[in-house]
């Protein structure tokens, strides 16, 4: 299920719960941090869960020691954009791994109308489903407004 | 009436044993560490001593509820040359750290090449790099003067300390920024730019080491190499001191550092002339007075002597 009962986008760490507070945010970053991981800001207004590629706000925040750094910068992409999905990720460059380990959404449009679940008959009588954001028919940066 | 009911609440019901908060937060330990192992600077220690009295007591003070801004710690270093400005900043991120101001304790120390960019817009993602980097700990900035050109007024470094000063203010909770440089540098520095001197509430001043203390800290550095000196060099450098401090560009205790270095270098050259010879432990540790003597400095005084 990409969606539960609110429309609410459903992508990532902890996205049943209730958004997380900034000090929870911040206990997160911490735990990437301790682990060496690089932590990004991310954001879209594209909710599709195979949209893999959201933009990152600002440079990558590697070289990091303490959470304030990443949360100024988290504020900063919520200013900016304050009616897009904004996520956090947090990269491990360790071999073997090489990707993110933690990615979670600390930002979300205030209207999330979901989204439709679209038929489309092939082969005869044989259906296939997919889905589409309702939000995602408008163009690009008019989304969410 | 709400007076008479609130206030003794407050008193009565709690206390605080300062003694047992001292004890506690293990500051004790790094002052006297701080007193042991720089030599001099008295006004220096006594104000951080001052720092840390003020944030146990406020420490004391929330456990009580009692509200506490919180202090604004950015300081100024000033100083002449060697008297251990980086040295103390240094230690500072430690000691703030052992006092729980700052969360992390690492040092972040940049200059001018690290903040201003090369062109217009380079700048503020530069500085804020940097200050990001610097959360949770210590940014000390040496030769702070350099940010401000007056004499360029499109130098980028107005911006910087724009950002700076933003930074300074409104997350004070997240960082420490020391400033380090020459006084009379940092004095005109700060005349250009009075937003910033009001933010800083420590000005410290670093003083000049007396022949002793300097004395000190030659056998301190020496210790820290496995050097010892004779007796006859410990006279000769105590003189050595005496001339050079009279002499131009005497930078304190960085001039100390680099007489022992040629020093060092002496004591290789005479032992190695001697090189016949079985060396043991003591020859190899020991500096003579005459590894000092030859030095440069007692030149001019020897021809008339």
């Amino acid at each position: 299920m990409m969606t539960n009962h609110g429309n609410r986008l459903t992508q990532g760490q902890f996205s049943f719960l209730p958004d997380l507070t900034d000090a929870q945010i911040t206990a997160q970053i911490k735990f990437a941090l301790a682990n060496g991981w690089a932590v990004n800001v991310e954001y879209t207004d594209d909710p599709h869960p195979r949209n893999t590629y959201w933009e990152m706000f600002g440079m990558p925040l590697f070289d990091l020691k303490d959470p304030a750094g990443i949360l100024t910068e988290i504020n900063a992409c919520r200013k900016t954009f304050p009616n897009h999905y904004i996520r956090v990720t947090a990269f491990d460059s360790a071999r073997g791994w090489e990707t993110p380990r933690m990615s979670y959404l600390v930002n979300r449009p205030k209207v999330e109308p979901g989204f439709r679940l679209v038929r489309q008959e092939v082969d005869g009588r044989a259906v296939r489903y997919t889905i589409e954001s309702y939000a995602a028919q408008a163009p690009e940066g008019m989304r969410y407004t | 009436m709400t007076i008479e009911t609130t206030t003794p609440a407050i008193a009565a019901t709690d206390s605080v044993d300062l003694a047992s908060v001292f004890a506690h937060s293990q500051v004790s330990e790094v002052l006297e560490k701080l007193d042991r192992e720089l030599v001099g600077l008295a006004p220096v220690k006594a104000r951080i001593g001052d720092i840390a009295a003020l944030l146990l007591v406020d420490r004391a003070r929330t456990s009580l509820g009692l509200s506490t801004g919180s202090p604004s710690l950015h300081m100024s270093f000033t100083g002449n040359p060697g008297t251990g400005k980086t040295t103390v900043a240094l230690r500072m991120a430690e000691i703030l750290h052992r006092l729980g101001y700052v969360r992390k304790g690492h040092l972040v120390a940049v200059t001018r090449d690290d903040l201003v960019g090369q062109y217009i817009g380079h700048t503020a993602p530069k500085t804020k790099e940097v200050l990001k980097k610097a959360m949770g700990g210590v940014l000390f900035i040496d030769e702070a003067y350099y940010l401000y050109r007056p004499e360029n007024e499109r130098d980028y470094g107005q911006e910087a300390i724009e950002i700076l000063l933003q930074v300074m203010e409104n997350q004070r909770d997240d960082l420490v920024v020391i400033l380090a440089g020459y006084k009379d540098r940092m004095e005109t520095f700060f005349r250009s730019n009075p937003g910033l001197s009001s933010r800083i509430a420590h000005h410290i001043e670093f003083p000049d080491y007396a022949e002793d203390e300097l004395l000190a800290i030659a056998e301190r550095m020496l210790d820290g190499m496995q050097y010892r000196l004779s007796a006859g060099a410990r006279s000769a450098l105590a003189e050595y001191i005496g001339l050079r401090r009279a002499q131009p560009h005497f930078a304190n205790a960085r001039s100390i550092r680099n007489a022992l270095d040629r020093a060092r270098l002496r004591q290789a050259t005479r032992l190695f002339a001697e090189r016949g010879r079985q060396l043991d432990r003591g020859a190899l540790m020991t500096i003579e007075a005459v590894d000092i003597r030859q030095s440069r400095v007692f030149a001019p005084a020897n021809p008339q002597a």
